[in-house]
């Protein structure tokens, strides 16, 4: 994970190291931090491709306004994961297009 | 459906001084935030404040927090509060508000009175390509390296050069992260003095008069092309091409009032506020007789300010449901309006006067 190890105000303390899995790889986060800024920390930038012109999002507002940061998470479509926490196990993908609701999945 | 006396959307400094304030006075209080914790922007902001003693000056603006959740913690009892919850919609029928927590478990619930706490949204810059991952918000910025000690990226472009552009970058270098240049379209620098003076002594470019012409990448963020522009803020040809990972926007925040909209509040534009905002009267009191409003989502000021408009809203609120006697409470909103008279004392209160002046009414008729 590329963390910020030094700082002159700030002593970082993080929660339990957990792993999770990103499109399928596994993953290390601290438990309980949002989905998004584990992934920024094993450098992923993209997490979503819009339905119509397939363009890349990723992260933008981190305060669960703006959309860019929606993802699959478990199996459920846009998740805001800058503000949802990570919990061990996790299943996060990738986002391409609306998505589904699991309701009509089958 | 759950009930309670006083909800209070939004958990930043004006939302928990409501809050306090209420509870204090005898009300029952429901606190829901959408974040993973309490605090709104001030659990992001290591330099000491500005203000007035009263509201904590010389004070970094995370332990300013720390010292509130302190205080609630007092009022475990008066104050319920949700994390990671979010208020997503106000039925006029019966004044319901709806909130989810995470992202699938929805309620409802009823409030006597409402205060709308919720802060601010950010400003984007139309350019090509500023969808692109690595075009990010100065508050993201701050929430990744401040909150959770992940570095942003390995090189930032500040798009801005107000007190949060200048904050931010010096943050970013205390993270150990580089700052390619600073673009401003004014032709000075917009922030405090003594911000600009840390930013120049380390020697970062500073291009005023230019602006972002467009982001360089195809996946990802890669750079941006940089052109100055005159004084009408038409380009004038000369480009820069800078590489960078990270393209951080602080070119301002406007009201976040949705929920202000949806109850019909009556809403007014007002530029010195920085957007849209509800009219209130001296005691934050919007058109809507059940709903009070406080801090930026009132208009954009300073986390000084926000605490002191949330603590007159809380007196406000515990007023018009008979908490409290009234000497006490007329004694509370003359200390808190002397005080927030004197943060609006300087010279960027004189904006913010000429702003409200606009939008406040002195009583609603009954
Ligand atoms: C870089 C920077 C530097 C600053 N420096 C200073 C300084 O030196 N001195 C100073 O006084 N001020 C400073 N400020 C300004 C100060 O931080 C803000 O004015 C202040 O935080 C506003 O408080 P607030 O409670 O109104 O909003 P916020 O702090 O933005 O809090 C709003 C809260 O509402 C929540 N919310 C929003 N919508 C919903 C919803 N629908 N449901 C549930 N919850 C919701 C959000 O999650 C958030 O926690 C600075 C700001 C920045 C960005």
């Amino acid at each position: 994970m590329n963390l910020i190890e030094k700082h002159p105000i700030i002593d970082f303390k993080h929660g339990k190291k957990v792993t999770f899995s990103f499109d399928g790889k596994e993953m290390e986060g601290f438990e309980g931090d949002p989905i998004a800024a584990a992934l920024h920390a094993n450098g992923v930038r993209i997490y979503r491709e819009t339905p119509i012109k397939e363009q890349t999002r990723g992260f933008f507002c981190a305060i669960g306004k703006c959309s860019s940061c929606f993802m699959v998470v478990d199996g459920v479509p846009n998740v805001r994961t800058c503000v949802t926490p990570l919990k061990v196990g996790m299943r996060v993908e990738t986002q391409r297009g609306k998505g589904v609701i699991a309701m009509d999945a089958e | 459906m759950r009930q309670t006396e006083v909800l209070v959307i939004g958990g930043g400094p004006a939302g928990l001084s409501a809050a306090l304030e209420a509870a204090s006075l005898g009300c029952d209080v429901t606190l829901v935030d959408s974040d993973l914790a309490l605090g709104g922007q001030l659990i992001k902001q290591t330099h000491k404040f500005f203000g007035s003693k009263e509201e904590r000056a010389g004070t970094r603006g995370f332990k300013i927090s720390e010292m509130l959740l302190e205080e609630l913690h007092g009022y475990k009892d008066k104050i319920k509060v949700h994390t990671n919850c979010t208020a997503t919609g106000y039925y006029k029928e019966d004044g319901v508000i709806s909130c989810v927590i995470g992202e699938e478990k929805y309620f409802r619930i009823q409030a006597k009175k409402i205060v709308m706490a919720t802060g601010a949204q950010e400003r984007l810059l139309p350019f090509p390509k500023n969808h692109l991952p690595g075009v990010y918000g100065a508050g993201a910025v701050q929430t990744l390296m401040n909150v959770y000690g992940v570095a942003p990226g390995e090189k930032v472009i500040m798009v801005g050069a107000g007190n949060i552009g200048l904050i931010v970058s010096y943050q970013l270098m205390q993270a150990g992260v580089e700052i390619a240049g600073i673009v401003e379209a004014m032709d000075k620098i917009g922030g405090y003095w003594v911000h600009a003076a840390k930013i120049r002594r380390m020697g970062v470019p500073i291009y005023l008069r230019h602006t972002i012409k467009e982001a360089i990448g195809d996946q990802i963020v890669k750079g941006a092309v940089i052109q100055e522009i005159n004084d009408k803020f038409q380009p004038t040809g000369t480009e820069i091409k800078i590489d960078a990972d990270i393209i951080c926007m602080a070119v301002g925040l406007t009201p976040t009032c949705e929920i202000l909209w949806q109850a019909g509040c009556k809403m007014i534009y007002v530029p010195q506020l920085c957007g849209h905002v509800a009219q209130r009267d001296m005691n934050m009191r919007t058109s809507h007789p059940d709903i009070w409003v406080a801090g930026d989502a009132a208009g954009i000021e300073e986390a000084s300010a926000a605490m002191v408009e949330g603590r007159i809203a809380g007196v406000g609120v515990a007023k018009s449901l008979g908490h409290g006697n009234a000497s006490e409470q007329a004694k509370r909103l003359e200390d808190y309006k002397g005080r927030i008279a004197d943060l609006r004392g300087g010279e960027v209160g004189q904006k913010i006067c000429q702003g409200l002046k606009v939008c406040t009414v002195n009583q609603w008729e009954v």
